[in-house]
């Protein structure tokens, strides 16, 4: 019992403090990608730059618009940070840490949760009852509703390949060879409808700053906003840990202990996300609904279809 | 796709690039003699004002910082009784530079003039006046213009003809 | 595990009711999510964590979001809210109340004197499968012709003639 408490709270915390973290790391990634330092001034290479933050987003006004519907705009920024920390519930850090394997369907618990993560972002574009909100919120609709498709499709390869929903026994299936490459398609459709479900720059256009001010968090401020901000980040982690617990043998690897080839393969996807910002333009809305259904979608399918046809053939 | 896979490369590759950060209290940013920053007043190669209190930078100034009133010596030298900038409202174009017959007025290449106060930013005279001559060493504007000043008279200027007499027919 | 089932079922019932008596159709709208994710709840204390996913996935993750969005699209305001609760008079309630009651009597009688499976076996994702595509690959074929029917429907009349 204690370890199982251990383990819940010594994740939630890890986790927490990563997604804060992240808001460093990453201004200090695209300060290099862009010949720039990033903040660099608080604390030992400007580490502590999120202790500021905290320190002034903490003390900001806590207000809610006159004109916001009050449950749905405070109950919005939570809904997302306990979706997805939910979700990563679910994901197998090592074999001995690891929250809840959810009877066996880790995976679909996963997929429920990134699915519910988007009430956030309708329910808070709607509460604000602000034009720019609920167009973010519009877009951010359609594109959950249309990524989520390819996103389960997408797994459905390796879930084929592993036999399994559960999320150990799928880590476990990649000894031999990590599925990344039999399922390279699913990858690549699973990474991008990925970062679109969490709706990740380059496909934030809930949220495009250019066009809609802020998009669904526009009338939002101080902790609520960074609950929507930290709520991101763990979204990029939570992604990225499925995309190495799924297509690249999660803890599985020689020499190191198993944690540690975790987090390389985590970080190394929160640093590739990172860089997708950097070097991307955000594409316009019909492209990227375009880009879904007539490519990602005959592509996931034809992923799903080939993989059963090999895995019945032999 | 692929010209998305070469962004993503070529911008992995900034990883590696020199930073263009200058991280400013530390080290400092070179800046060209002529570089339009601080308002100075300077002084001639003797040691006395250059300003004559012409008003010219008070009129070519856009946005109205500066503020002057004539004065005048017992010799018949003009000078600012005052001579104010506000550098709230200064946008350090450089017109008044232009505009000035004397070089008196310059813009220096210094920026360090944050204040908590802002009545800190208008300057009077004394904080403008410096001691030396700017960017231009060596002259004088009475030295070269016609005016007559103590210890100089009508056409003892450099390049200037002694004074015609129009009422004699000698040559 | 009884605990958690009795418990997500008071969360189940209560947030259903609240759905039936808010005035604000957003507000019934996010009582009717929770409502179906006690559902999802109950499931997995029963034993089938799959049929919970999915009731997870699809009904609370992707219907209910179209829902939201429709009713969003809408813009209600305070007015549609007043309106609705001049609807909510006490002599509308008589008949769905009569029809709950019978509901609710028979349900009783049926836990009384049935024989109901509960907590029994985990049912896992294979098992269902087997079921969907060997005794019941009829049903789903129907289903997935109607579906495409619908989608066929919604493309024709979403283009822009």
């Amino acid at each position: 019992m204690m370890a199982g408490l251990a383990n819940v709270f010594g994740i939630l915390l890890v986790l927490v403090i990563t997604a804060a973290l992240l808001t460093w790391v990453e201004r200090r990634l695209l300060g290099l990608w862009q010949d720039r330092l990033g903040p660099n001034r608080v604390g030992p290479a400007g580490l502590l730059q999120v202790v500021a933050d905290m320190i002034k987003i903490l003390f900001k006004e806590d207000w809610v618009p006159p004109f916001a519907d009050r449950i749905g705009f405070i109950l919005a920024p939570a809904i997302v940070m306990a979706a997805l920390l939910l979700g990563f519930a679910a994901i197998p850090v090592t074999p001995g840490i690891g929250v809840w394997p959810v009877d066996g369907v880790g995976l679909l618990f996963i997929l429920a949760m990134i699915s519910l993560s988007v009430y956030s972002t309708v329910l808070g574009g709607w509460a604000s009852n602000n034009k720019y909100a609920i167009l973010g919120s519009l877009r951010a609709v359609a594109q959950m509703l249309s990524y989520e498709v390819f996103l389960g499709l997408s797994l459905l390869g390796v879930v084929l390949q592993a036999r399994s929903f559960d999320l150990r026994q799928i880590v476990a299936a990649q000894a031999g060879m990590w599925f990344v490459v039999p399922q390279f398609l699913g990858f690549l459709v699973f990474m991008t409808a990925g970062i679109a479900a969490i709706h990740r720059l380059p496909f934030d256009l809930p949220e495009a700053e250019s066009e809609l001010t802020a998009g669904f968090h526009t009338e939002y401020s101080g902790m609520k906003f960074g609950i929507f901000f930290i709520g991101e980040y763990v979204g990029i982690v939570l992604v990225s840990a499925m995309l190495a617990t799924l297509f690249f043998g999660g803890w599985l690897g020689p020499v190191l202990p198993p944690l540690l080839w975790f987090l390389i393969k985590t970080g190394a996807f929160v640093a590739f996300f990172i860089l997708l910002r950097a070097a991307l333009p955000r594409p316009r809305y019909d492209q990227l609904m375009a880009f879904g259904w007539k490519l990602l979608l005959p592509l996931a399918l034809l992923n799903l279809m080939v993989t059963a046809a090999v895995l019945l053939a032999f | 796709m692929y010209s998305l896979l070469k962004t993503l490369w070529l911008i992995f590759l900034h990883l590696f690039h020199r930073r263009e950060t200058i991280e400013y209290p530390e080290r400092k940013a070179y800046l060209a003699p002529r570089w339009r920053g601080r308002i100075i007043l300077s002084r001639d190669p003797d040691g006395e004002e250059r300003c004559v209190a012409c008003y010219l930078c008070a009129v070519a100034c856009p946005v109205d910082c500066i503020a002057l009133q004539k004065g005048e010596l017992p010799g018949g030298r003009w000078y600012p009784e005052y001579f104010r900038i506000n550098f709230s409202r200064c946008i350090f174009c450089g017109y008044c530079e232009d505009a000035c017959p004397t070089y008196a007025i310059q813009l220096t290449p210094d920026f360090e003039m944050s204040e908590y106060d802002r009545r800190n930013l208008v300057y009077e005279k004394e904080d403008l006046l410096i001691s030396g001559v700017g960017k231009y060493p060596g002259y004088s504007f009475y030295r070269v213009a016609g005016l007559a000043i103590p210890g100089k008279d009508k056409g003892q200027a450099e390049n200037e003809e002694p004074p015609f007499d129009p009422k004699t027919l000698l040559p | 595990m009884t605990v958690t089932f009795y418990l997500a079922a008071v969360v189940a019932v209560a947030a259903t009711l609240q759905v039936i008596i808010s005035a604000n159709a957003v507000h019934a709208l996010l009582s009717l999510i929770v409502s179906l994710l006690a559902v999802a709840v109950v499931f997995y204390v029963l034993g089938a964590p799959f049929a919970a996913a999915l009731e997870a996935i699809v009904y609370a993750g992707a219907i209910m979001v179209l829902f939201a969005f429709v009713v969003m699209m809408l813009n209600l305001g305070a007015d549609a809210t007043r309106q609705e609760r001049g609807w909510l008079v006490p002599a509308i309630w008589v008949g769905p109340t009569v029809l709950s009651a019978v509901l609710l009597g028979e349900l009783v009688y049926l836990l009384r004197t049935g024989s109901a499976p509960a907590g029994g076996a985990v049912v896992s994702p294979e098992p269902v499968g087997a079921l969907l595509f060997g005794p019941y690959v009829l049903a789903v074929e129907l289903a997935s012709m109607l579906l495409l029917a619908g989608l066929i429907a919604a493309f024709h009349l979403g283009r822009s003639s």
